[in-house]
């Protein structure tokens, strides 16, 4: 029986909050489109603080940043998208952001709730008991966590855009934000994703140079090659060279390529070295 | 009916044509002189008109139901309309059904744009004046404050004012969609025709950054540009300069397209990452239609903007019975409240008139 007052138990209340965002904007949506802004936040708040108690308790269980797992990891991509949704959400002019972050948290914390197996196990001591690895690793996901809210107002811009030039503007499209203050976001936010990513790899780099023997080659591989995607990207756009629908495409091809690079990061954690203990369990 | 009682007597769009209604209509100065015909009325309570192009309609708070019939008449002379006309197009409401029509008047649900929200404002100035003057008391002091309450209600309760309804401002909602606040936007004006005017005054009036004009007969288009606070351009540049603009509102009459693809190509490559946004309101069309199939372009013509306005007539009207019922629910609400003091609480209806009475809490 699940124990409420668990990490796990809060992380269940909280997904039903996310769920919350998601049946609430639904059930508006469905009638006549009326919003309901103030809900969605209070709802995503909620939850919000709900995670958090559950995340910081599991990482006093485990005298760390909770990444151990796939679990964890899940977790913590939701919490930070959500996170990055209360900061900069309340400036766009709808709650369609909120409700579309909603749904993801909602998914990400559901499936991870719901598979028993990526939370049995978990890599113990897995930074190696150095703060910066850790700093790292967190970092890292931050960044996916951004990455995650630019797949959302990239699916975001796509409806607009769609629903712009196929005539089609009424109902819950018309609650969407604009197309110029969606790519705007977009932009920053990839700013920001790459940024953080940087930031990361930088803190990251530093370890594995002084420790070339722990340092994981295809971890490494496929996190670089996320980061370069990501800074080509960026630089096209700048450039002026990939823009509106291409650029949301290939947004989203990045928060793609990011949910799989969890697969291989998270398995290389697995592999039987004998410093397994200071592993980075994330890019 | 010899007794207390709330009316409205009036003429309104619904059955007054356009040249009754001018007659009738009063500007400021004649609703000021008829306010001090009304106010020597015996036994005429409280009172406020409303008059705007659509509608003018006097509510009052009556000892009696000949008040209706002296009113009636001090309007009627006033603007020099024969009685027996005014009787063909006349509104006469009493109690519940006076105080639930100016519920549905101040929602815009008796509007000719059904649920526009102009009347809002309104009703709200001519109750204003009305209590400046000292000819409000404590039962249309409720009645208005409550229908002000209501309208607002309805509005965010159920989607008549959702949409925009006129072309004009349809168009501009459609620029909302694409660049947010229009503060920043240039907007072209191609040609100097009556729908392509009204679409730059809807325009401006939505704070659009800068509007430049240009037409075939350059002095009809500085004219424009002077009545609309824009500038002038000279209609030969329109094209080699289209990348400076952001909205393109082609309303000319040329028997051709006056803004090609190729022309839209060579302005999306000086401004790849700024959407273009191009309403072509004329007939035959200003703007070639293979500018949809580019990139950061949305064109919209005549038949979509029109739909668009149809579609969102169509979603309000079919709000109506929703609103209504809200409406009506408020209405007998409030006459509950309000019949009793009117027949017998004291310094109302009992014939002691309180102008300028304090709105009831």
């Amino acid at each position: 029986m699940l124990d409420f007052l668990s990490a796990r138990g809060w992380l269940w209340s909280a997904a039903f909050f996310y769920l919350a965002v998601f049946t609430a904007g639904t059930v508006g949506l469905l009638r006549h489109g009326r919003r309901a802004s103030n809900l969605t936040y209070a709802l995503m708040v909620i939850g919000y603080a709900l995670q958090l108690a559950g995340l910081s308790l599991r990482g006093k269980e485990v005298g760390g940043c909770p990444l151990g797992n796939q679990f964890e990891i899940f977790q913590f991509t939701a919490w930070s998208a959500t996170t990055l949704y209360l900061m900069v959400g309340v400036t766009f002019r709808s709650s369609m952001l909120g409700y579309f972050t909603g749904c993801l948290a909602a998914v990400l914390s559901l499936i991870s709730l719901a598979v028993p197996a990526w939370d049995a196990t978990r890599s113990s001591k897995l930074f190696g008991g150095n703060p910066w690895i850790e700093f790292h690793a967190a970092l890292a996901l931050f960044s996916y966590g951004v990455f995650a809210l630019l797949a959302l107002t990239s699916v975001m811009f796509l409806f607009r855009n769609y629903s712009l030039k196929v005539k089609r503007v009424g109902g819950w499209f018309s609650f969407l934000p604009s197309i110029l203050e969606l790519e705007v976001i977009g932009l920053r936010l990839l700013v920001a994703a790459v940024a953080i990513l940087t930031a990361s790899l930088a803190v990251g780099s530093v370890w594995w140079l002084r420790d070339t023997a722990t340092a994981d080659v295809g971890k490494i591989l496929v996190t670089v090659a996320v980061w370069a995607a990501a800074l080509l990207v960026l630089g096209l756009r700048l450039a002026s060279l990939l823009l509106a629908r291409r650029f949301a495409w290939a947004c989203l091809a990045l928060f793609g390529a990011a949910l799989l690079s969890l697969g291989p990061v998270d398995s290389s954690r697995h592999q039987p070295t004998p410093k397994v203990a200071t592993t980075v369990p994330v890019p | 009916m010899s007794q207390p009682n709330v009316f409205v007597i009036g003429a309104t769009h619904h059955v007054a044509p356009i040249a009754v209604r001018e007659k009738l209509t009063l500007n400021a100065e004649q609703s000021a002189a008829l306010q001090q015909d009304l106010a020597g009325i015996t036994g005429l309570k409280e009172f406020t008109v409303i008059s705007t192009c659509n509608r003018i309609e006097i509510y009052g708070v009556a000892a009696s139901s000949e008040v209706a019939a002296a009113v009636q008449a001090a309007f009627c002379q006033r603007q020099r309309f024969a009685a027996a006309e005014f009787e063909q197009f006349r509104l006469v409401l009493r109690d519940q059904s006076a105080v639930g029509h100016l519920l549905e008047v101040a929602a815009g649900l008796d509007s000719q744009m059904l649920g526009e929200t102009e009347i809002f404002g309104q009703v709200k100035g001519a109750y204003a004046a009305a209590q400046e003057r000292g000819v409000t008391g404590p039962v249309l002091n409720r009645i208005f404050q409550k229908a002000f309450q209501s309208a607002k209600l309805a509005r965010s309760q159920t989607g008549i004012t959702e949409g925009q309804v006129s072309v004009a401002n349809v168009a501009v909602e459609l620029a909302a969609n694409i660049f947010g606040d229009l503060e920043k936007t240039r907007v072209l004006l191609l040609g100097a025709g009556d729908i392509g005017e009204k679409t730059a005054k809807a325009f401006r009036s939505r704070g659009a950054g800068s509007l430049v004009v240009t037409s075939r007969r350059m002095e009809r288009a500085m004219e424009l540009a002077s009545e609309l606070g824009a500038t002038a351009l000279p209609f030969g540049q329109h094209e080699s300069r289209l990348a400076e603009f952001d909205i393109v509102v082609g309303s000319t009459s040329a028997p051709d397209t006056v803004v090609s693809a190729a022309a839209t190509t060579a302005a999306m490559r000086q401004r790849p990452a700024r959407p273009l946004f191009f309403i072509d309101l004329a007939l035959p069309r200003d703007i070639d239609p293979k500018v949809a199939a580019l990139e950061n372009v949305f064109l919209y013509n005549l038949d979509d903007l029109a739909r668009i306005a149809s579609e969102n007539l169509a979603a309000r009207t079919a709000e109506i019975a929703k609103c209504r019922a809200l409406l009506g629910g408020r209405a007998e609400a409030l006459w509950r409240h309000i019949e009793p003091k009117l027949n017998g609480a004291p310094g109302s209806a009992s014939g002691v008139y309180e102008p300028g009475g304090q709105p009831s809490p």
